[in-house]
């Protein structure tokens, strides 16, 4: 994430860097296309094989890069303010303890209240305590109407095991 | 068919006290999770789509109605009450209908957005229940080539015509595209872009990408730029209901709004931001009280509002007759028929029509229950805005996790989530937009097969996309709709060196 000063940038001035990054990751996204599509055996039918298609939306993706270079280039990207990078950081580290716990046959309760409380943290709340007991009462609700009442399986791990 | 016999049908199924049940827990539902600040309608049947896994069919289509209208009247809730719609859609509502609650008038301001819900709502759907048989009379004639081509009309409209920069919007319907390879080839049984991942064969889920894209997005978002923003919730004050002259200035923009947004919606052009917008200027010019509009118009509450509410339910017509998702929510909705193995088109009208009709005569109980419902429990609503935002995405989070986790427990199905968090994150951050995004990869695949099936019948000719008059004529359509809003720009530019 690059920084800017907030939302002081008037559009088409300078060269957008972050708008440059886009244009070089669609770039990237086309070439994997192709790659792919060299994968696939060539099988012959009549009309088009399943190659064909990445290839074209391929095409596509590349001349976008390009039309987002100019756009990057000529500075027309909308104006942005400034992000606050521990908030992402935070809501992110959440998600990756969820999958964790989850792998790892932690549960869902456990998972889900560890994702409750980095999202209110990163929400510029520090009463750690209070949403951990709120996050483990509101899963643990979530978890007796889905899991019980509507019987969707949900991951148990040793708390569901006590319910 | 004839409509009324068929119409009379569908709504002896929605009667039956089960399925007035399922309409009630859905539109309940919808309100309850559309009214949170930042949802919108298609992020609601995203993230509601799992409380009907287990149901059977019908009584989910019908939950399904009670969801997508619920969604909406609680995303024009918040949009009075905060000033933060939920969607594009309720941009316009937020504009006058956020200054009369602020003026104390928030009442009124709900009021006439409920009713001219229902009034908009009722009138699209008796539209709907009678352009479909015809559209589907002509649907039924459609080849392969013919529904190709008329995939790209969505495709473009949907992502070039009409948004700020034609340029993003079709990035964002590439990304989609690129999305929807991910799998196995339905037509040869080879693997494309699922790089040795088992998971990936099954190819992505439009559930997880839409509350990737929408919810954990969404959050990331806000998370990113929470000093900037301030929310204040208007306190409802005064009286509920409409006086005489609210009445006397609503009617007439709830008719506009409908005539504006139903046809709109029908056409496979995408979006209900056309006609609320087109519905707030007419108001503004035909209005006797010019000098209110800006701080407060009721006018301008009604007929967005109406506008809206045809227009979601014209969305319906393409979705129902032809298969084709116009908007996010629409696709959404495509998401809820697929996970019963059911294809909206010609062919579930003639095969079951008991669910087409069903669906149809639901949509007006949703309407009515909401009407009954939702003006009573206007306070229920703005206690759940009062959630402190903290708790509010936290548990967001926790819910949109949780329809993942149910779905398919896997750890590469949550990485899935995560990154289309992140992608949405970045993509609200660089102004891209998203709905392109779903669209894409849900119609997708479907154009693929489609032009794959006309090639394979004209032994791999491709004028047989141009031999086609409907084909050709869509194709030509297609273009026009690329092409215009460059020229367009371009004139612009021109008009504004010449100033």
């Amino acid at each position: 994430m690059t920084t800017e000063s907030a939302g002081a940038e008037p559009p088409s001035r300078g060269i957008d860097k972050a708008g440059i990054v886009i244009a070089g990751l669609l770039a990237a996204v086309a070439l994997v296309l192709v790659y792919d599509a060299n994968q696939i055996p060539a099988t012959t039918m009549y009309g088009m094989g399943p190659q064909v298609m990445p290839v074209v939306i391929a095409i596509g993706l590349g001349i976008l890069a390009l039309a987002n270079l100019i756009d990057a280039v000529r500075g027309n990207l909308p104006p942005r303010e400034s992000a606050d990078p521990v908030a992402v950081l935070l809501i992110l580290a959440g998600l990756a303890l969820l999958i964790a716990i989850i792998g790892f046959g932690g549960g869902f309760i456990l998972a889900t209240t560890a994702l409750f409380v980095t999202t209110s943290a990163a929400f510029g709340r520090r009463d750690f305590v209070t949403d951990l007991v709120i996050g483990a009462v509101l899963t643990t609700l979530i978890y007796l109407a889905f899991d019980r009442l509507l019987t969707l399986s949900l991951p148990a791990g040793p708390l569901e095991r006590l319910l | 068919m004839d409509t009324f016999a068929a119409l009379a049908h569908g709504m002896a199924i929605a009667v039956q006290p089960m399925n007035l049940l399922y309409a009630l827990i859905g539109v309940f539902l919808g309100t309850a999770v559309g009214v949170l600040p930042g949802i919108g309608p298609a992020l609601t049947v995203a993230l509601l789509l799992p409380v009907t896994y287990k149901l059977d069919p019908g009584g989910s289509l019908i939950m399904f109605a009670g969801i997508y209208y619920g969604g909406m009247y609680g995303g024009s809730t918040t949009a009075i009450l905060i000033n933060t719609p939920g969607e594009s859609a309720s941009m316009a509502t937020a504009l006058e209908g956020y200054k009369m609650a602020k003026a104390g008038r928030g009442g009124p301001a709900l009021a006439t957005s409920a009713i001219g819900s229902f009034v908009a709502g009722t009138i699209a759907t008796i539209g709907l229940a009678f352009l479909s048989p015809y559209l589907v009379d002509i649907a039924v004639r459609f080849g392969p080539e013919d529904y190709f081509a008329l995939m790209c009309v969505a495709f473009v409209t949907v992502s070039a015509t009409f948004g700020d920069s034609p340029v993003r919007g079709l990035t964002s319907l590439f990304i989609g595209l690129t999305l929807g390879l991910v799998g196995i080839d339905k037509l040869t049984g080879q693997a494309r872009l699922a790089f040795g991942v088992p998971e990936l064969l099954d190819g992505v889920e439009v559930t997880t990408l839409a509350v990737g894209l929408f919810a954990v997005g969404e959050a990331l978002y806000v998370a990113s730029r929470r000093h900037h923003t301030e929310e204040k919730i208007e306190a409802v004050k005064g009286s509920l209901w409409m006086t005489r002259e609210d009445w006397k200035r609503s009617w007439k923009p709830w008719l506009r709004g409908t005539a504006f947004g139903f046809p709109i919606g029908a056409l496979p052009a995408g979006g209900a931001e056309i006609p609320t917008f087109l519905s707030y200027s007419t108001e503004k010019r035909l209005t006797k009280y010019p000098e209110q509009f800006g701080k407060g118009a009721i006018e301008g509450v009604a007929g967005p509002e109406a506008a809206n509410n045809a227009s979601a339910a014209g969305t319906l017509v393409p979705l129902l007759t032809l298969g084709l998702p116009t908007s996010a929510t629409a696709a959404m909705m495509l998401a809820g028929f697929q996970q019963y193995g059911l294809n909206p088109g010609p062919l579930l009208f003639a095969e079951r029509p008991d669910l087409v009709w069903g669906l149809i005569a639901s949509l007006f109980i949703a309407n009515t229950m909401l009407l009954v419902l939702n003006l009573p429990l206007v306070g229920l609503w703005v206690r759940l805005l009062k959630i402190p935002t903290p708790w509010l995405y936290a548990g967001i989070l926790v819910f949109a996790t949780m329809g993942t986790i149910a779905a398919k427990p896997s750890v590469v199905e949550l990485s899935m989530l995560a990154g289309f968090g992140v992608l949405g994150f970045l993509m609200r951050r660089f102004d891209f937009p998203i709905a392109p995004v779903v669209v894409g990869l849900i119609l997708g695949p479907i154009a693929e097969s489609q032009l794959r099936r006309a090639l394979a019948i004209s032994l791999g000719d491709p004028m047989t996309l141009l031999q086609s008059p409907i084909s050709a004529t869509l194709l030509v359509v297609a273009l026009i709709a690329l092409i215009a809003p460059f020229i367009l720009k371009g004139l612009g530019r021109f008009k504004a060196n010449e100033d």
